[in-house]
């Protein structure tokens, strides 16, 4: 069984819901850790259920908090919407129809200060786990329940070799590689699922590879 | 490495019990100690425990307000033991505090889901009591209850919006009397009957949250599935046999899940959230879907 045990007694949490309260807050908090870089404006399309009972739920606290920066299990929830405000953010939610994803699913957009804007897609799957199914153009399958990173490529021969290298160099064991492409030697997108912490060192020694532009670690375990 | 009910019981075989055998598994799956993992089984019952007694005395506050002094008002009644009995009435007041406090956006621990919070720490409090667990047998109980609850989040569903209630307060219901049967020291063909039990007893049961909030028909259910957990390992440990072997039921509430219609999965579009009652409810607390 690779699912854990706490994953199903858990997460510790504030209520009311695991998928719509805690799981959102998990989900928007992934996403504003791929988008990386600080932002004043985000917006939120929710569908299905998400949509649905979003208020009576706590889903638009949830996902508030989580982009910036609370734990499902904090407290300060609740006054989500007072401490974005203090923090200069200005936020919108409103329904968009995601027919093809799951029924508690969400399209968070940041708007960056310069001017830029990362756009992910995301589910809350129940029990407060959450998968990541999109980022810009790039499909994925993101549970950030183990340490994730995400890099930026060309498509060149010996890319993803150089990669595994120097994460073999650091000892750090990959669990699972998935690999997309916009198209043969275009933008291309690796995600590595790995069993132990990335130190810094090796994220900077990535980031000076050739052909990669840009490395992304997910650790919100 | 087990993925289901009968893989973990050829498991609990070599290893000695159904409680060793998760425990191997989370150890080597997520590069715990086995001290490590009892830790974090501590920490969470510590959780549960505390949210099941924290409406007892003080009703929680909350949007709307629709569920608040219901685990008082049930422990007030429990001790003239009712119709039911003190142990069933002292189970249901239980499952209400822990449904009040998440409900007031207090700290729970979801189990297999906050919508459903109440249903195993109340369990796993009454079963203690009635056969004076230790800790550690408590501990032990916890981490079956987690494997069972790993299995069917796996092969069915513990969303409400992809399943229905079932998927929740019924998975709830299952790993609890999972709990229950080791808890009494139950052999294995007695837990898969509880949870073939349990699953059954609540096959169907769909999600219907009035004005979107997770009150109402929510905390019932949790106090409702507390007791059917209770029930369904009685019948176990009384040898009744399911006959349907629990990775099939876990198969059939996946199938049901599936066949729900929309309206009847977390959407509060149909069951008692169409209610007359619950529509002005929901005007009245502006709980309106976003547009």
């Amino acid at each position: 069984m690779e699912l854990s045990i706490f994953e199903v007694l858990g997460p510790v949490m504030i209520g009311p819901s695991s998928s719509h309260t805690a799981g959102a807050a998990r989900l928007a908090r992934v996403a504003a850790e791929i988008a990386q870089k600080p932002f004043g404006r985000v917006e939120f399309g929710l569908s299905g259920s998400f949509a649905k009972t979003c208020r009576g739920h706590g889903t638009d606290k949830a996902l508030l908090a989580g982009a910036i920066g609370l734990s499902p299990d904090d407290e300060q929830i609740a006054d989500a919407e007072k401490l974005a405000a203090k923090a200069g953010v200005e936020w919108r939610l409103y329904r968009e129809d995601l027919d093809w994803m799951h029924e508690n699913s969400v399209h968070i957009i940041f708007h960056h200060e310069d001017d830029t804007s990362t756009e992910i897609w995301g589910s809350s799957i129940g029990g407060g786990r959450i998968e990541i199914t999109r980022i810009g153009d790039f499909e994925t399958r993101i549970h950030a329940e183990n340490p994730t990173m995400l890099v930026n490529h060309l498509d060149r021969p010996g890319v993803i070799s150089e990669l595994s290298r120097v994460l073999a160099h650091y000892e750090v064991n990959i669990a699972v590689l998935r690999l997309s492409r916009v198209g043969r030697g275009r933008q291309a997108n690796a995600m590595f699922i790995v069993d132990n912490e990335i130190p810094q060192a090796a994220v900077d020694e990535l980031n000076a590879l050739p052909h990669v532009e840009e490395v992304v670690v997910v650790d919100v375990s | 490495m087990y993925h289901n009910f009968a893989k973990l019981f050829e498991e609990a075989e070599a290893a000695g019990s159904i409680a060793k055998a998760v425990l191997n598994n989370e150890m080597e799956q997520h590069d715990l100690t086995e001290d490590e993992v009892y830790t974090k089984l501590a920490t969470r019952w510590l959780v549960m425990r505390t949210s099941a007694q924290k409406a007892l005395e003080a009703p929680r506050q909350m949007t709307g307000n629709l569920i608040s002094g219901q685990s008082k008002k049930q422990q007030k009644y429990a001790k003239t033991r009712g119709f039911s009995g003190s142990v069933i009435n002292q189970a249901m007041a239980w499952a209400l505090s822990s449904s009040e406090v998440n409900a007031s956006m207090g700290r729970v621990c979801a189990a297999p889901t906050a919508g459903a919070c109440g249903v195993l720490p109340a369990v796993m409090l009454s079963a203690a009591n009635e056969c004076d667990a230790s800790e550690q047998e408590i501990l032990e109980a916890l981490l079956v209850a987690g494997g069972a609850g790993a299995i069917m989040t796996r092969n069915a569903t513990v969303s409400g919006a992809e399943g229905g209630c079932q998927a929740e307060c019924g998975v709830a219901a299952a790993m609890a009397a999972a709990a229950v049967v080791t808890l009494a020291g139950g052999t294995a063909q007695q837990l898969g009957s509880a949870v073939s039990i349990a699953l059954m007893n609540c096959m169907g049961l769909v999600c219907d949250p009035v004005a979107g909030l997770v009150q109402l028909p929510c905390s019932f259910r949790n106090a409702s599935q507390a007791v059917n957990a209770l029930i369904s390992a009685d019948m176990a440990l009384a040898g009744q046999d399911a006959v349907i072997p629990p990775d099939e039921a876990v198969e059939a509430l996946a199938k049901v899940g599936r066949s729900l219609p929309s309206a009847l999965r977390e959407t509060s579009q149909g069951g008692v959230a169409a209610s007359k009652t619950a529509q002005h409810i929901t005007q009245a607390l502006k709980m309106d879907a976003l547009s």
